[in-house]
């Protein structure tokens, strides 16, 4: 199980290895949406961090006292209070940044980066372990956030950070588009599976059992039939 | 001895056709040629200087991003000739130098060559960079501004007429602003340097159909379905409907755009569902959208149907009997209880 592996492990692997956005593809709404601006970017990304490593910390924390069948509504109780914390906060000290997220600031409740990692591993691991993770998922979710919004900003706009770095006559406006964001997304995506593969990690996918969402509910965990259940599932 | 030197024996195919690929792109940029003069005569030598950067900055991208991913070379079938100068001829004879050679690089390295090269692109490499162009630049591929000598000493001044909105938005009511259907024809009025001169482009459409380069069938259907929706748009009136197959890119979308041989159904029940969907998007988009000209976004989103055309139009193999479409629901029925089961 994941909590013997090195805590520094269970930080760096959110990096870039097991980076939510580019490599799980989690959270690719918040994502794209709010990746047009350096700032915007920053503010979500640490947002987000925030209310994951916190909730993190109090899911892994009361697991063995949340049931199994109710914990989804519960996870996301818990998720909701940070999410509604920090967002008066950031209400009341950055107004600014509250209204460039708008809408995207409350829906952090249910950004699957963080009721994923709930499932996947706070429910199932220690305090610290989890608080670790968070810190690195939150990390990766900030820094593919942020390269994202500096290639689109400085591409789309001239600017970095809203310093005109080149005149914007000259700037490319199609990739502060959206379809400019899905072209970055899928660039960065490539260079992330190449870091990745370097390091002799395999493709951005599922590793097991241990990182399915429903894992902790799966009769047949560690079967390896999953797949083939799902399968005839779906014949069915 | 003497028999295996008369008997040569090949690997298949052994029905091989004259055609090659370097051939037909060759065929494609004569059937080009009469556009490009009549721009030139039409705007003046600023289009030659557009058209040399697209192409050069296009087959410079080809071959550097063949050399870049260690493929075979690919600029002798000269597909990137041929992508530099449609590219060119959509784009107003204004447009700043080095905004036409970033198109070329979108559409050799991001549109062509990042999906495998010539016949892996799934939708026309020029016109994808157009369209990322017109959405990047937005104010410099709308400036029909000419210093045209041609069009000045016409007795219309038309020099800064931005031609095509007008022409797309306007309804038979307010022609007599507008240039002659004649002068609609032979290209004098405002657009893109390649799309004005309908009389040039029709001549390199039969040249193309005469060479069997292209089948007439998507044009056909293409301009056919344009022309039927305008005439129940314009209420029977055959100018309006006129002027909305002369004006803006239809006739270049059509005859050299739409007929991409990699982006375009190979089957004739294909093309002609092809060029009947290009037809109805671009009717839609001039009629009720925001744009004025909506050819390079229709074949666009045709070119993404083209997988699913395909599918529902592949040809029965000779010989084989007529589908069941009963007995195959029934095995399927079957098919799924046993399942259950």
């Amino acid at each position: 199980m994941a909590d013997k592996k090195p805590l520094s492990k269970e930080f760096t692997k959110g990096l870039i290895a097991e980076n939510p956005v580019l490599r799980l593809v989690l959270g690719t709404c918040p994502t794209l949406a709010v990746s047009t601006s350096v700032s915007g970017a920053l503010g979500m990304g640490l947002a987000a961090s925030i209310v994951l490593i916190c909730s993190n910390i109090v899911i892994s924390a009361l697991r063995k006292i949340i049931p199994g069948k109710v914990r989804i509504p519960a996870y996301i109780v818990i998720i909701a209070s940070f999410v509604t914390i920090v967002q008066m906060v950031v209400k009341a000290y950055a107004p600014a940044i509250d209204e460039s997220l708008g809408v995207y600031l409350p829906l952090i409740v249910v950004n699957c980066i963080i009721l994923g990692r709930a499932e996947a591993f706070a429910g199932k691991n220690g305090v610290i372990a989890s608080a670790v993770d968070g810190l690195g998922m939150g990390v990766g979710f900030t820094g593919a956030l942020l390269a994202m919004a500096l290639i689109r900003e400085f591409i789309g706009t001239g600017a970095i950070s809203g310093t005109q770095i080149f005149p914007a006559e000259y700037a490319m406006i199609i990739f502060i588009l959206p379809p400019g964001g899905f072209f970055v997304f899928g660039m960065l995506m490539a260079v992330a599976n190449k870091l990745a593969e370097s390091k002799g990690k395999p493709k951005a996918e599922l590793h097991g059992c241990e990182s399915c969402p429903m894992a902790a509910s799966c009769s047949l965990i560690n079967t390896g039939s999953c797949e083939e259940s799902v399968k005839e599932a779906t014949v069915r | 001895m003497s028999v295996n030197k008369k008997l040569t024996v090949s690997a298949s195919p052994h029905v091989r056709s004259p055609h090659t690929v370097s051939g037909i792109m060759l065929d494609v940029i004569i059937a080009l040629i009469p556009s490009l003069i009549a721009a030139v005569v039409i705007f003046g030598y600023r289009v030659l200087m557009v058209t040399l950067v697209c192409v050069g900055s296009a087959v410079l991208s080809e071959y550097l991003s063949r050399k870049v991913m260690k493929r075979h070379q690919t600029i002798s079938d000269l597909s990137a000739v041929v992508t530099g100068l449609l590219l060119a001829f959509n784009l107003p004879v204004s447009i700043p130098l080095w905004i036409a050679a970033l198109g070329s690089i979108i559409a050799i390295v991001v549109v062509k060559q990042m999906f495998g090269g010539i016949g892996q692109n799934f939708v026309n490499p020029a016109l994808a960079a157009r369209i990322i162009l017109l959405m990047s630049f937005p104010s410099a591929m709308a400036n029909w501004a000419t210093d045209s000598k041609f069009i000045t000493t016409t007795a219309t001044p038309l020099a800064n007429i931005s031609v095509p909105s007008e022409v797309m938005t306007s309804f038979a009511g307010e022609t007599e602003e507008l240039p002659s259907l004649l002068d609609m024809f032979l290209g004098l009025h405002g657009g893109c340097f390649g799309e004005v001169c309908s009389l040039a482009l029709i001549i390199g459409g039969i040249y193309l159909v005469v060479r069997k380069v292209i089948s007439p069938a998507i044009p056909l259907a293409y301009i056919g379905t344009v022309a039927v929706f305008m005439l129940i748009a314009g209420r029977g009136d055959f100018e309006f409907v006129a002027y909305q197959l002369l004006g803006g890119g239809l006739l270049l979308g059509a005859i050299f755009m739409a007929t991409d041989y990699t982006t375009c159904p190979v089957s004739f029940k294909g093309k002609i569902i092809f060029g009947i969907g290009c037809g109805v998007i671009t009717t839609v988009i001039r009629l009720f959208g925001s744009l004025p000209e909506g050819v390079s976004f229709s074949i666009i989103l045709m070119n993404l149907l083209v997988p699913h055309i395909e599918r529902l139009t592949t040809a029965k193999p000779f010989g084989t009997p007529k589908k069941d479409k009963k007995a195959e629901k029934a095995a399927k029925k079957a098919e799924k209880e046993a399942v259950k089961v």
